[in-house]
């Protein structure tokens, strides 16, 4: 299995360096057919491995690759853990990693960049897969780290727009804010469990190990443990873009349409979700830590919600609702469901990348334009957009019998039988939260594809369906956005699957009382019109259909009656105000003064040229020191020299 | 064959006499002649370095390849060399980035290029001859002319504010100078003997005295580092100095300083450096922080580099000096962390910052600025140098799988074992490094094309090309397997930790 792994892995890195390097030399068409071939055999070994895993009896395994280094009685190796877990995320990975490629031979087709993008989204798969595949926590800072590098790649791909070179170097910084927490969370590991390694740092979770203080001040005191697990949920925090460090995903949108569905929605930003769930014996251990990601995820589930009602841009809809989303996955984490956190995150995976390619097959046919309110009735001209789209939107508000239904249900079902503090305000949260989940991608739905056509005569004469290398990969993600939940959702909620890859704590176990009463997908999915939840998506849509469809002109009327809580949405709750007028241009004010005052005017102008001013004040002679020649140099070096020699012998021969 | 040879005397008199014969040779007729030869040298320097490599022993700690000859007999002052695992990846560094810096002024330097070249192949062998030198008086012979040349190069070859550039980096070092003189001097007559190791054996019970000599170490070898508040005359050497000088100046020059903390003041005077660690850790944590900040405030690229430079150094201290509470807490994994990441700091701040001087050099020689301002997409003319700059720039940012990482990464984990704010303020370069590095890239390489110069610009040259290979390849090698790096230094940081943090205000306990 070990060759599998690794082919699975560095196939995808070796198409990267042969596009990126090779890229003029072999050619477009060779640049995506080596990268899509070897993305398509890691998609298959990889299914090839999850199917073993499902079915064949496959073991978890635990394989070292080499030494990274060694310090004393201390080990830092590469390796790879595969365990059901990892080859879910492998298989997500690659198989939208794989549809990406293919749809960016039609999105980019007239790009000069070509080679260099699926060099990049090749090299991405890479540090994806290392993340996932990692044994310790040194290669998962790695994998952390290179994907963040990818994506800071990918969002200035059009290096000449001022917006995405912003929007980039804003990732990447966010990014490193939330990295910042987690490598004290690594170093926290390691302090506590003397290894980062997982496997010993989980079985000594297991089987008893001492808690350590880590003191931060005089009188104060914070468990070892509940601070590394906060250190690493905040690096979570910047990764999965959760409040307060979300501002960079909307930006993030100014990449290319492909690595939108592919990075900034179906896999990166869910690293954090992945992380956690796999670090479920280490968070099962910190009840603090739970309910502070309780309340990071329901209020980035629902406030990020609020921001999708009212964006104009098609693809900012579609991230403010990743954003929700990925709320919705931590607040599964928070209540200890993190098999459930994981089963949102595979469904959404393939219906939130249906939805972003099907926007980019739209932002195709409407030349570049973005804004839906410059659309309308697009069904007429794509019908295979208009029905991929209709199908991840039901899936995304939970309609029964979707995928996204069942992995929505559980994650409010888990924080329902949660008994955390934070699990009342986590609850309502994701309830709220489905209303305005179906209002906003309907609303979107509804400007787009029904309602008047708004677009100028020269955009509607070119309207038509994408060619089949983009509608292609729409009607391939659209088939496990319906169907995948019938197949994974019992095994998952009930346990079996995930086995012992995810750890719970008795008093944590929120998915027992699930199970009882539960039958099977097809009676949850007929129960449902009897819950709460359905009732709250169904208004969430009829709401969307009467302000866009029937009654357009009341939208403004409620503007303006609102404009006040219009204003605060609109400037994103002023966090980007905050952050950018306050803390990176006082940080650069800082510098400056700290460099004029201190560097320049104390030490330089007042010690330095003060005692050299006083040095050729006295002597008169310095002044040849400025001539430049070697001997005055060294003339001054003897002369010197000497008179400190004769100083110390006369006084040690004296003492 | 090879453990015939003086390897040691080689690797520091070999460049030294090719660059006389170089010097001697020159002349318009041989321009041609002696910049090969200088290359030759160069190069036959290196590949010495590296054959001796294979000869060197990981699994010790003693003195290698040790010569030693009577020198000055009267003052018992020899001529004695050895190479540790502390020093001799430090030997192979200053070689190589000697060889780079031949290659890469091959066209850039119009003027007495015989010259500017033969002043790189002496400093070279000088410094080789600093980390080589087991005695003391040797090593300041060494120490001190080393400086010579670097002088001549800004002050000959550099920029229009030289002389004052010059003239501060000589107060600056000649003031710490003599002070480590004394100090030697002072031990050389305890010990009897100016043998390096002979004063790491030596006994000293007031620790007063130890704090005197600490001081004198701290003033010479903390200008050196440059360790704040020491630190300003380096953005103006940088900024005056031409690139091949700012490249030998970051990449080796600087690592005199911590060299000299780790040869000389933590095993002589353990006492007063545990006493002093505290205020060296706040020393350390400043040059990450303050500087960070005062290097995001830059406007030339060449300053931001050489604050950044500071500020990475600073982790070469940090890792050093959180050692005394780490042995002291029977940390010693955590202690042996700390102080390989310090060291591997060293070796990766060489390739990085050297690699970034080139580059900045490259964009020098073709626009004659260094201002971010006069610059602008130049990813579009340039798209080669863009991917290797990228790559030094994140280098330069700590990411994984660069040696940039390795470094901070060790103290950084190390230190949260020592105390928490001490970690997280080391931890605040993951920000500050990306945001200087990166914005600095945004400004200069993206954006649509800036300036009818930047338009014109031309993308590497070959030789550029190689250079920037070999030091990729350098970054990349050390970030994904720093393993045989810290294997070769792993016997001195382990003796370092056993017999020289230990007491020496009695003779109990020290290491015979």
């Amino acid at each position: 299995m070990q060759n599998q792994l690794l082919a699975i892995m560095l196939l995808p890195l070796a198409a990267s360096v042969v596009a990126g390097l090779g890229g003029n030399f072999i050619g477009r068409a060779w640049s995506h057919r080596i990268t899509i071939a070897s993305v398509a055999v890691a998609c298959g070994l990889s299914i090839n491995i999850a199917l073993g895993f499902a079915f064949g009896g496959l073991e978890a395994a635990n394989i070292t690759l080499y030494n990274w280094a060694t310090l004393g009685g201390l080990k830092l190796q590469v390796g790879l853990l595969i365990d059901s877990l990892t080859v879910t995320m492998m298989t997500v990975v690659t198989f939208v990693s794989l549809m990406v490629h293919v749809y960016t031979i039609g999105y980019m087709k007239d790009d000069p960049g070509y080679q260099r993008f699926f060099s990049y989204i090749s090299l991405f798969t890479f540090a994806m897969l290392t993340l996932v595949m990692s044994n310790n926590f040194l290669q998962l800072f790695f994998g952390w780290e290179a994907v963040g590098l990818v994506s800071y790649l990918l969002i200035g791909f059009w290096y000449k727009k001022p917006t995405a070179i912003f929007a980039n170097l804003k990732a990447f910084l966010v990014n490193r804010v939330g990295d910042f927490g987690f490598l004290l969370g690594i170093a926290g590991v390691y302090m506590i469990f003397g290894t980062l390694d997982y496997a010993p740092v989980f079985q000594q979770v297991v089987q008893g190990f001492q808690d350590i203080d880590i003191p931060v001040s005089e009188t104060m005191v914070w468990s070892g443990i509940t601070f590394t697990c906060i250190g690493l949920f905040i690096g979570a925090m910047g990764k999965s873009a959760q409040v307060p460090l979300h501002v960079w995903l909307p930006d993030s949108m100014e990449g290319p349409t492909p690595i939108s569905a592919l990075i900034h929605a179906a896999t990166m930003v869910t690293a954090g979700v992945f992380m956690v769930a796999r670090m479920s014996p280490l968070f099962e251990l910190s009840e603090v830590a739970l309910n502070v990601i309780l309340v990071i995820g329901a209020t980035t589930a629902l406030f990020m919600g609020f921001l999708g009602v009212i964006q104009n841009d098609i693809k900012r809809v579609v991230a403010y609702s990743t954003l929700s989303q990925l709320g919705y996955m931590v607040v599964a984490l928070g209540a200890s469901a993190y098999s459930v956190g994981i089963f949102h995150l595979a469904t959404h995976a393939f219906f939130k990348a249906l939805l972003f390619l099907a926007a980019g097959s739209v932002i195709i046919a409407m030349h570049h334009e973005q804004d839906i309110r410059k659309m309308g009735n697009l069904r007429k001209y794509m019908p295979i957009t208009y029905i991929t789209s209709l199908i991840g939107s039901l899936a995304l508000i939970g309609t029964p019998f979707f995928s996204g239904f069942y992995s929505k249900e559980a994650i409010i079902e888990a924080v329902h039988h949660s008994r955390l503090a934070a699990a009342d305000y986590a609850y309502y949260a994701v309830l709220i939260g489905v209303f305005f989940t179906a209002l906003y991608s309907f609303r979107m739905f509804f400007l787009v594809f029904h309602t008047e056509e708004r677009m100028d005569k020269h955009t509607r004469s070119h309207l038509r369906e994408s060619p089949a290398v983009v509608w292609l990969p729409l009607v391939l993600l659209a088939i496990p956005s319906v169907i995948v939940s019938w197949f994974i959702a019992t095994p998952i909620v009930s346990g079996s699957f995930f086995g012992d890859a995810i750890f719970v704590a008795k008093e944590h176990d929120v998915l027992s009382p699930m199970v009882e009463g539960y039958q099977n997908v097809w009676g949850l999915g007929l129960h449902a019109v009897q819950t709460l939840p359905f009732w709250l998506a169904a208004s969430g849509v009829f709401v969307a259909y009467w302000f866009t469809v029937v009654k357009p002109g009341w939208r403004s009327v409620v503007d303006k009656k609102l404009s006040l809580v219009n204003g605060v949405l609109r400037n994103n709750y002023y966090f980007d105000k905050m952050y950018i007028d306050y803390f990176s241009a006082g940080s650069v004010g800082l510098g400056k003064k700290l460099w004029q005052w201190i560097d320049a005017g104390l030490i330089d102008s007042w010690i330095v040229n003060g005692s050299a001013k006083t040095v050729a004040a006295i002597s008169g002679q310095v002044r040849k020191i400025q001539s430049g020649y070697l001997y005055h140099y060294v003339l001054v070096m003897v002369v010197g020299l000497l008179a400190f020699l004769g100083w110390v012998y006369w006084h040690a021969l004296a003492g | 064959m090879i453990d015939k040879l003086p390897i040691l005397s080689l690797l520091i008199w070999l460049p030294i006499i090719g660059a006389l014969l170089v010097i001697f040779g020159s002349g318009q007729k041989h321009k041609g002649a002696t910049q090969w030869l200088a290359l030759i040298t160069a190069g036959a320097t290196f590949f010495l370095s590296i054959w001796a490599l294979f000869e060197f022993d990981s699994t010790r700690y003693l003195m290698q390849f040790v010569e030693d000859e009577p020198w000055i007999e009267s003052l018992n002052i020899r001529y004695s060399l050895g190479v540790d695992g502390f020093s001799y990846p430090l030997i192979v560094l200053t070689s190589l980035m000697t060889l780079i810096v031949v290659i890469s002024s091959w066209n850039n330097v119009s003027n007495r290029i015989s010259h500017y070249l033969a002043g790189f192949l002496i400093m070279g062998g000088l410094m080789n001859g600093v980390f080589a030198a087991t005695d003391a008086i040797l090593f300041y012979v060494f120490w001190e002319a080393m400086l010579v040349p670097m002088f001549l190069i800004i002050g000959i070859w550099g920029g229009p504010n030289r002389i004052y550039a010059t003239l501060k980096f000589f107060i600056y070092t000649f003031f710490g100078s003599v002070f480590l003189l004394i100090a030697l001097i002072y031990l050389g007559m305890q010990a009897g003997s100016f043998d390096i190791l002979a004063m790491q054996q030596l006994v000293m019970p007031e620790l007063d005295i130890q704090k005197l000599i600490f001081f004198a170490f701290l003033i010479a070898f903390a200008v050196k580092v440059p360790m704040w508040p020491v630190h300003t005359w380096l953005p103006d050497a940088h900024v005056q100095a031409p690139t091949g000088g700012s490249v030998i100046l970051a990449a080796i020059m600087l690592k005199m300083g911590t060299y000299g903390f780790i040869r000389f003041m933590l095993p002589i005077v353990p006492d007063a450096s545990m006493a002093m660690a505290d205020f060296m850790i706040v020393l350390s944590l400043i040059a990450v922080g303050y500087i960070g900040l005062v290097a995001l405030a830059q406007k030339d690229m060449k300053k931001l580099v050489a604050y950044s430079s500071i500020a990475h150094m600073g982790f070469v201290t940090l890792g050093l000096f959180i050692s005394f509470s780490l042995v002291a807490g029977k940390h010693i994994d955590a202690a042996i962390m700390g102080i390989q990441g310090g060291l591997v700091q060293m070796i990766s701040h060489g390739f990085i910052s050297g690699a970034l001087f080139l580059c900045i050099g490259v964009l020098y020689d073709r626009m004659h600025s260094r201002e971010i301002a006069d610059y602008g997409g130049v990813v579009n003319t340039m798209p080669r140098f863009a991917m290797f700059f990228m790559l030094f720039s994140m280098a330069n940012s700590g990411l994984p799988g660069t040696s940039g990482f390795v470094g901070e990464f060790l103290v950084i984990i190390a230190s949260l074992q020592v105390n928490f704010w001490i970690a997280a303020f080391a931890g605040l370069t993951l920000i500050l490094a990306a945001a200087y590095s990166l914005w600095m890239y945004k400004r200069v390489m993206f954006g649509e094309i800036a300036n009818e110069q930047v338009a014109s610009l031309k993308d590497l040259v070959s030789r550029e090309t190689i250079v920037m290979i070999i030091l990729a390849v350098m970054v990349l090698a050390f970030g994904l397997y720093p393993a045989p790096l810290l294997d070769i230094m792993q016997p001195s940081v382990e003796h370092l930790i056993d017999c020289n943090l230990v007491s020496k205000l009695s003779p109990e306990g020290m290491c015979s």
